[in-house]
């Protein structure tokens, strides 16, 4: 099936049925296709896409749109741990819940997620962004680096190096983008905080010891 | 120094470790440097050949063919790597080294139809260009990784861990990240970098399994897949890179190098190269899968007897990495005096982190890195090799071996009973295997 879908010929809509729970699924992608598959998705589903869309119509397993470049990866159900890891570039959407170590050492995709993100959530992410409709587990952005993280539920125990931050006018028209990109459902925009690195720990300094 | 004879010198509390008290009492911070661990221990060096006599006869030195040849990866790769000596060069990132030093490597590696491995920065296109042969690092930090430079290396490897530090990871100080290693990481300019020390996707062997599922998915199942770790439980970390699907196993003892890192990881974590060959053969055979999924020993190399010796205990290549450097010029006496100046000795300079080598080495500094001329310095390592190679073939024709992959445990005794219980060969002039 990878095959077939790393090297399309004239077809650019595929539609996968019956996956059940398939491993690294559509994985590897490099062309400007739309692949819809119909049921839950395995581990590193859409691996290292780039430039195609894909639709998971159901729940994905660990690693989905790991380290993706470029597309869109749209998962309807929840996401297991470490979605969208190290991603550089591409959108990625969940419309139910991400787990732990969502965009873990992001380094330049955006993350919509529609429900609530696990523990580690953007743990050492460098760039990029997170948007979180709903609450974020613990150690939220902890060292996190030069990316930057909006959330509209609670986010009460952020992880070291991690701040909330002000939302001025150009956060507020970066998130409008990101939420019209993802297809997201109408909110006021003002019920999302904004959060990022304070960078001290930049550098290290013995003063920080106890956050390492 | 006193020259005071009646002084008697502290074991527990001699001079260095009173300087080490001195130094953490008055900065607060843990020692952090490169290179490997300076500590005596048991290595090849407690191992001899026995050679041939009345039960075996030799081969002519100068006449009699020995092949050195490897191949890499034929369990499940479409595209096995294939090498004309079994001695690689370890992975060391852009970033730790200047981009003259990674060319020079891979200019010397090429010469001897042999590969280079990327580090902790992914891969420079003048690495590429440069290495015939060239295995991409998937290491945990995933800089620069990206599909288009999986599918143009020749090899992956899924780096667990390494020698310097089991259970650490990369580190790669503000002086060092220059406007490309940070683009390239897509970090800030100038800031501390501390990689992970786990995978940020996958955190156990069953994981692991389908990681390097996907890898061969995304290339067309061409791509030797790789597994390094760094010794610490070489027995079982091997048995579980076997069953995750690994084409070949690196295992790098502690006396293997880093760029950067604490001082009290270097010394104290990890186990000797010697022993580590031992079990890693053990679980393979184990397996029944030695010489099937090769063997790559790394950690502390320096000459073709240690790889003959790497080799008689069933490694089926290893890998330089310090050993490289020093070929390419790292600590050259021409540089004594400025390495004077920074508080060390031509011979002694460990402080890889500081990005200030007046070798060229490893630093990013734009003037610096001029004193490695690539062709001249990738010569000199092609030279190191070949002779590395001819001391090992030496070796094995001298035990009667017409390739050096014959060479096997039983030409072996070791001169220390810990080499001997190490090794698991008998103590020189005995049967006796401590263990056994």
């Amino acid at each position: 099936m990878n095959r077939r879908l790393q090297a399309p010929e004239k077809v650019t809509d595929f539609r996968i049925l019956r996956p059940q729970g398939a491993h690294t699924l559509a994985c590897g992608l490099n062309a400007p296709l739309t692949v819809r598959i119909a049921g839950h998705v395995g581990y590193y589903c859409a691996g290292m896409n780039k430039q195609a869309t894909v639709i998971i119509e159901g729940n994905a397993g660990a690693g989905v749109a790991e380290n993706m470049m470029s597309g869109t990866v749209r998962v309807t159900g929840d996401a297991s741990q470490s979605a969208g890891a190290t991603a550089h570039g591409g959108l990625l959407v969940v419309e139910g819940n991400a787990a732990a170590r969502c965009g873990i050492s992001l380094k330049g995709a955006d993350i919509v997620v529609f429900g609530d993100v696990g523990h580690m959530s953007m743990f050492m992410a460098q760039r990029g962004r997170l948007v979180v409709f709903g609450d974020a587990g613990e150690a939220l952005g902890d060292s996190i680096y030069e990316a930057r993280i909006y959330v509209r539920g609670k986010a009460d125990k952020l992880g070291a190096d991690c701040v909330q931050k002000d939302m001025r006018d150009e956060h507020r028209d970066e998130l409008r983008e990101l939420l019209a990109a993802a297809g997201a459902p109408e909110v006021n925009l003002d019920d999302f905080k904004r959060y990022g690195s304070v960078r001290q720990l930049y550098h290290f300094n013995i003063d920080n010891a106890g956050a390492y | 120094m006193s020259d005071n004879w009646s002084l008697k010198e502290s074991h527990t509390f001699n001079r260095r470790i009173i300087d080490d008290i001195r130094r953490a009492a008055k900065t607060g911070l843990y020692r952090i440097r490169g290179g490997g661990a300076k500590r005596a221990v048991p290595s090849f060096d407690d191992l001899v050949f026995l050679g041939a006599s009345m039960s075996r006869y030799p081969l002519e030195g100068y006449r009699e063919h020995c092949g050195t040849e490897v191949t890499l990866g034929a369990r499940y790769a479409k595209k096995p790597v294939r090498l004309k000596i079994p001695i690689t060069i370890a992975g060391m990132s852009f970033g730790s080294l200047s981009a003259n030093a990674k060319e020079a490597l891979g200019r010397g590696a090429s010469a001897m139809g042999t590969s280079t491995t990327t580090g902790d920065g992914g891969m420079t296109t003048e690495e590429r260009e440069h290495s015939q042969i060239l295995v991409y690092q998937y290491l945990p930090s995933r800089y620069g990784m990206n599909p288009d430079d999986l599918r143009r290396a020749d090899a992956i490897e899924v780096v667990v861990g390494q020698g310097a530090k089991p259970g650490g990871g990369g580190m790669l100080l503000g002086q060092k990240i220059s406007a490309r290693v940070a683009q390239m990481r897509d970090l800030p300019e100038g800031i501390d970098q501390r990689s992970a020390c786990r995978h940020p996707d996958w955190t156990g062997p069953d994981d692991l399994a389908i990681k390097i599922r996907e890898l061969r998915e995304i290339t067309a199942w061409e791509k030797p897949i790789y597994v390094k770790c760094g010794a610490s439980r070489p027995y079982y970390d091997t048995l579980l890179a076997v069953k995750a699907g690994a084409d070949v196993v690196v295992m790098d003892g502690m006396q293997g190098g880093t760029a950067a890192t604490q001082e009290v990881f270097i010394e104290h974590v990890g186990i000797p190269t010697l022993a580590a060959v031992r079990q890693a053969v053990a679980a393979l055979k184990e397996a029944n899968m030695h010489r099937t999924v090769q063997l790559v020993v790394a950690g502390g190399i320096r000459s073709g007897s240690d790889v003959a010796k790497a080799l008689a205990m069933g490694a089926d290549a290893v890998s330089v990495g310090t050993a490289a450097l020093i070929a390419i010029g790292d600590n050259a006496p021409q540089y004594d005096e400025e390495y004077q100046a920074l508080g060390s000795a031509a011979g002694f300079w460990e402080d890889y982190q500081d990005g200030t080598d007046p070798a060229g080495i490893t630093t990013q500094d734009a003037e610096l890195m001029k004193r490695v001329n690539p062709e001249a310095a990738g010569r000199r390592l092609a030279n190191y090799l070949r002779v590395l190679t001819m001391e090992a073939q030496t070796l094995a024709r001298a035990n009667g071996k017409s390739h050096v992959h014959n060479l096997e445990p039983e030409d072996l005794a070791a001169v220390t009973v810990e080499a001997a219980a190490m090794a698991g060969v008998p103590l020189a002039g005995t049967n006796w295997v401590p263990g056994s």
